[in-house]
């Protein structure tokens, strides 16, 4: 979809486990690009109660750490009714299902995996690799959230993974991206 | 799923539709007959040593990095104990009622999405149930209207945090001494408008909990139940009060083991025991010893141990509800469910009486007083009691902290539930669904907080798993 469709954008992780922090900070990050018809919450986890203002978007766009893979990768969601589901915490697929069943609600919904290395330590600082990553997927994302441009752009989900792989080694360490 | 033959031990991890990562453990004896079942549990007890060299102020806002679901209730146990440090605990009236409001508030949205979305697929499907359809989205399908309140009463909780603590994550209303904010007139005629509607739905989830444990009170009344004592924090005149009090226990007839008991003694009447099997430490009351003096907390030790609750409704419901056990304390596991509702109905009550209090608009926010060096602030979390101890040095850096959060006080509770479901329901050497959802329906009736951990994408799979008395392995089971 390229247009006008208003985006919600959610980033979710504990920014105390180091890099679990990276969907929080990714959102506070594009919160302060203050891009039109996208709104921005960030959070520890999901929670039902999200699938009140999912319903009420046309894109919704997931950010959260990954323990393994690129530096970052953008991917389509699809509900998911076996989803897991916990009091502190709902999948991102179980929440559109939950939403779905319960406002009718079908948004276009994607979820932005960005790599993170230490999840273990006590400390409010992303890991000099993470950060990278950040970065990176920041530069990938502007344009994208900007132009409601995610189908496309999940359609290279994994041309800008391994892109975005060439681009920054092992440790997150990261050359320029050009987009 | 893996098995073999000659084994006797059974092992599920971790639990479903509770918190974190948990393994259930079942070892049989040389008959085949279930000996004891444990609960291990990964608790991260590094955290303590994270506070340490922290200033003290800093606290309120760190512990909240302990718990997605509980941050407020460490925000106040954390800030309650501060409040001593700064001598300001004698708060203000409008501080004392910005924080009560703030903690009721947590206690409404955590029950009511504990008991709508983790519990209401087992009352409402059954235990044997389908696993496909025993799920929230399931009730959202088949009951919306039930989902649909569980969702709103959740968002409205959360409101009144976002409002009281200033966001709805990492909220720093609480300070040493007092709140940083009142709450505003437009911000209180923000959650007047929705809260007929809390009311209406809090009473009708107390109604659906207790028409249901009243028509299965047959089957419900054994369910990994056992006689127990019971703590939890009173008022002077033995009234629920879940934000302050002093310390009551219980025996399982209703006796008192100690009553009013200032909780910055603590540390003089309750101790922790470590066992090589498991990280979560084992607490009990001193006085009767690790044996006998393990206890009960949460909504079901908090109806138990109190003499009344002072909201109407709710006081109403207290009453049916002991009445089950003719005035006696109710042990039964699944009680915590029904329980939980009654809670739920006096937060909102609660709630509705501060909200038509002016004291909420005062500008008077912060005291101070003499300052002290160690500190105890405790608060009745949606799961139990949950204690927050420091030391703060001259630099006012803290040098020792113990945290003894909800779900550990339960720990020996939990483990005996599982170990009498097992008992009752194991059949010969083999986990089935039966078994394995109700031991998870035993656990999850303690609504427990097993890990405060990341979540990242990748973490959390689950496993079962069935040992000899010998250690070998019998059956497995994994689930992704």
């Amino acid at each position: 979809m390229t247009g006008s469709g208003a985006v919600l954008l959610i980033g979710y992780g504990n920014p105390g486990r180091r890099d679990d922090g990276l969907g929080p900070a990714f959102a506070e990050a594009v919160e302060r690009m203050r891009i039109p018809g996208v709104t921005v919450d960030a959070a520890y986890q999901l929670t039902v109660e999200d699938a009140v203002e999912i319903g009420a978007h046309d894109i919704v766009l997931f950010a959260d750490a990954d323990r393994a893979g690129p530096p970052f990768a953008l991917r389509r969601l699809e509900p998911r009714e076996d989803g897991r589901v916990t009091s502190h915490s709902i999948a991102p697929d179980a929440l559109l299902a939950l939403a779905d069943a319960l406002f009718g609600a079908r948004p276009e919904s994607y979820l932005l995996a960005l790599r993170g290395y230490d999840f273990e330590s006590f400390e409010e600082s992303l890991t000099a690799g993470a950060a990278a990553n950040l970065r990176a997927a920041l530069r990938f994302m502007a344009p994208v959230l900007r132009e409601r441009s995610f189908r496309a752009a999940a359609g290279e989900a994994a041309p800008s993974g391994a892109a975005a792989a060439a681009l920054c080694n092992g440790e997150g360490q990261c050359k320029k991206a050009s987009r | 799923m893996t098995k073999t033959n000659a084994g006797q031990r059974i092992v599920i991890e971790p639990v479903t539709r509770v918190e974190g990562h948990g393994k259930v453990t079942i070892l049989l004896d040389e008959h085949r007959k279930v000996k004891h079942a444990r609960l291990h549990i990964v608790e991260f007890r590094g955290f303590e040593r994270f506070i340490q060299g922290r200033p003290f102020w800093e606290v309120p806002v760190l512990v909240q990095r302990l718990c997605g679901i509980c941050p407020v209730s460490h925000h106040l146990a954390a800030a309650k104990a501060m409040d001593r440090i700064v001598g300001g605990e004698k708060l203000t009236p409008t501080a004392e009622k910005v924080r009560r409001l703030m903690h009721y508030g947590q206690m409404f949205q955590s029950h009511s999405l504990h008991f709508f979305h983790l519990v209401s697929p087992d009352l409402l499907f059954g235990f044997d149930a389908d696993p496909a359809i025993r799920n929230v989205i399931g009730v959202a399908k088949k009951f919306p209207e039930l989902g649909v309140q569980g969702v709103m009463m959740r968002k409205y909780g959360q409101e009144i945090i976002r409002i009281t603590a200033g966001k709805k994550i990492h909220g720093t209303g609480a300070i040493p001494g007092g709140v940083n904010k009142n709450v505003s007139i437009e911000e209180r005629d923000f959650l007047l408008k929705d809260l007929d509607q809390m009311v209406v739905w809090s009473r009708a989830a107390v109604k659906l909990c207790k028409d249901y444990t009243m028509e299965h009170l047959a089957e419900l009344a054994p369910f990994g139940s056992f006689d127990s004592n019971h703590l939890a924090l009173v008022r002077e005149d033995g009234a629920m009060d879940l934000y302050h009090g002093n310390l009551r226990a219980i025996d399982a007839a209703g006796k008192k083991i100690f009553d009013q008991l200032d909780y910055q003694e603590y540390a003089d009447h309750i101790a922790e025991e470590v066992r090589p099997w498991s990280y979560m430490k084992f607490p009990f009351i001193k006085a009767l010893g690790p044996e006998k003096g393990w206890y009960r907390v949460g909504p079901l030790a908090r109806i138990n141990t109190c003499d009344f609750i002072d909201t109407p409704e709710a006081e109403a419901a207290r009453k049916e509800f002991m009445a089950v056990t003719k005035g006696a304390p109710n042990n039964i596991s699944l009680a915590y469910h029904w329980a939980r509702t009654i809670e739920i109905l006096h937060s909102i009550e609660k709630i509705k009486e501060l909200l038509h209090d002016p004291d909420l608009q005062g500008e008077d926010l912060v005291v101070k007083g003499p300052r002290r060096e160690e500190t105890v602030g405790l608060i009745e979390a949606p799961r139990g009691t949950l204690f927050h101890h420091y030391r703060i040095n001259s630099n006012d850096q803290v040098v020792m902290a113990n945290l003894i959060v909800s779900t550990t006080n339960n720990n020996e509770p939990m483990n005996r539930a599982v170990t009498k479901v097992a008992e009752d329901y194991l059949a010969g050497v083999t986990i089935t669904e039966g078994l394995l959802n109700r031991i998870e329906v035993a656990i999850r009736a303690y609504d427990p907080c097993l890990s405060c951990a990341t979540h990242a994408l990748g973490a959390m799979p689950l496993e079962v798993e069935l040992r000899a008395h010998t250690g070998e392995l019998v059956d497995r089971r994994v689930q992704a």
